[in-house]
């Protein structure tokens, strides 16, 4: 499989990239690890006739404490979360998601910033991010702005991010030491999309549920952040009747489509099942 | 669209050729450099047969544009056994445990296998499994790519060899 032709630019900062972008309209595209790009070009599906490569551009690289927050750069691969120590104290769920992701080559070239930014429903990263309450910093020709990454998903493959913006950086205000984690992820094998996912991140207060975050995966058009599913669960000690409650919850949100991985029924009942498997063990892992 | 120069470092050797830039890594080594040790399985990501070694990161040249590798230090098969032709650790544990049948996976698995043991000396049965997830050989049912790549990581580890009970 050949892509089509296209011009190739290594800008070698952000300024120049974004200048880049803006000159060529919405015929051009940025590439960062391009593990989800490079094959739509192989299929035709995308067919930029220019190609920003921000390889080059240093300042999207790396993760940062800023304050109480965490600041990873778009750039940033699924192997560097993988390997942070910050990340690994502060927001390790998103260890645990990234080790689920594709499989060692992929997570070398993979970033979190081309996960997140083009909207495709089977990424893990964007369930997780609702989850987390992240924000996007998005940079365009009329300078930076911030959407929460709850309001950034339309559609698939439709953001709110415009064409002239790139994604330079997630920021994540993380949750407290002690709180509860946990992605779990029905996938046929390694590398596969997930049949369904979920993400949950949760506090305790005296042994009972204090807050709860779910994000859901690949079971709508959308990453879903499945806000009455994790009410249902608050204030309980996770029982088996909150967690029946929470699964009823991320079923009725949940609206797969059939295929190779199961119908859209079996894929609907596996968001509810992966959401009380999330949810279990998030509640054993929290202390307080 | 113009062809734009190519030009990296590959098993310690500086090599160029004039590309197009939609060519991809795997096609600029077998097409223009005529390095066939690489191989295109599945053409989509997935099965790990065109592997090769970029600034010490196992990628799938399938994806990857050669241009975006301009530059880089890239290991691929035909890099791997010594100048005197002495086969590399991998490549000795390969044939010593029966690590290949057809072989069309080899040169990946031991590219991505080369990678795995420098990030990781000692690995377990069960590192080595994960850490080899994103090449898959339809042959051997991996049991002795394991045993291969233990072979390898005890030569290289200056250790001797025993296969674990099974």
């Amino acid at each position: 499989m050949i892509p089509g032709s296209f011009d190739y630019h290594r800008p070698t900062s952000l300024s120049e990239a974004v200048a880049l972008l803006s000159s060529f309209d919405a015929d051009a595209r940025v590439i960062a690890g391009g593990h989800s790009l490079i094959p739509m070009m192989k299929l035709r599906l995308a067919t930029p006739s220019h190609l920003i490569d921000l390889a080059a551009v240093g300042e999207l690289r790396g993760v940062s404490a800023e304050g109480g927050e965490i600041v990873i750069g778009a750039m940033t691969t699924q192997h560097e979360l993988i390997a942070s120590e910050t990340l690994a104290a502060r927001l390790p769920i998103l260890r645990e998601a990234a080790l689920l992701i594709a499989d060692p080559q992929v997570r070398y070239v993979g970033t979190l910033g081309g996960n997140v930014a083009n909207g495709d429903p089977g990424n893990d990263m964007p369930a997780l991010m609702m989850c987390l309450g992240a924000v996007y910093v998005l940079r365009g020709k009329a300078g930076e702005r911030k959407v929460a990454a709850r309001d950034y998903y339309q559609g698939a493959y439709a953001t709110a991010a415009n064409p002239d913006e790139i994604l330079t950086a997630i920021r994540i205000a993380p949750p407290p030491a002690g709180h509860g984690y946990a992605y779990e992820k029905l996938k046929r094998k390694v590398g596969d999309y997930a049949t369904a996912a979920a993400g949950v991140i949760l506090t305790l207060a005296n042994g009972t549920v204090a807050t709860c975050a779910i994000g859901l995966t690949n079971v709508a058009e959308t990453a879903l952040f499945a806000d009455a599913a994790a009410g249902a669960v608050v204030g309980s000690k996770m029982d088996k009747a909150a967690l029946a409650r929470a699964s009823a919850a991320a079923e009725a949100i949940a609206s797969p489509a059939a295929d190779g991985r199961g119908s859209a029924e079996y894929r609907r009942k596996m968001a509810g099942v992966m959401t009380a498997r999330a949810l279990s063990r998030a509640f054993a892992r929290a202390n307080g | 669209m113009s062809k734009i120069n190519v030009t990296l470092q590959l098993n310690g050797k500086s090599v160029s050729a004039e590309v197009e830039p939609r060519t991809l890594l795997i096609h600029y080594l077998r097409e223009n450099l005529n390095v066939t040790g690489p191989h295109i399985g599945c053409d989509t990501s997935h099965c790990g047969a065109c592997t090769v070694d970029i600034d010490g990161k196992s990628v799938k040249s399938c994806t990857i544009f050669a241009v975006q590798a301009a530059g880089a230090e890239v290991l691929t098969i035909e890099g791997m056994a010594g100048a005197d032709g002495k086969l590399h650790a991998l490549q000795e544990g390969f044939r010593e445990m029966h690590g290949l049948q057809c072989g069309y996976c080899t040169p990946g698995m031991i590219i991505r296998a080369y990678r795995l043991l420098k990030e990781n000396p000692t690995p377990s049965d069960a590192e080595i499994r994960m850490g080899i997830s994103g090449n898959l050989c339809r042959c051997t049912g991996y049991q002795n790519i394991v045993k291969a790549i233990q072979y390898a990581a005890a030569k290289i580890n200056g250790a001797e060899y025993k296969e674990a009970a099974e």
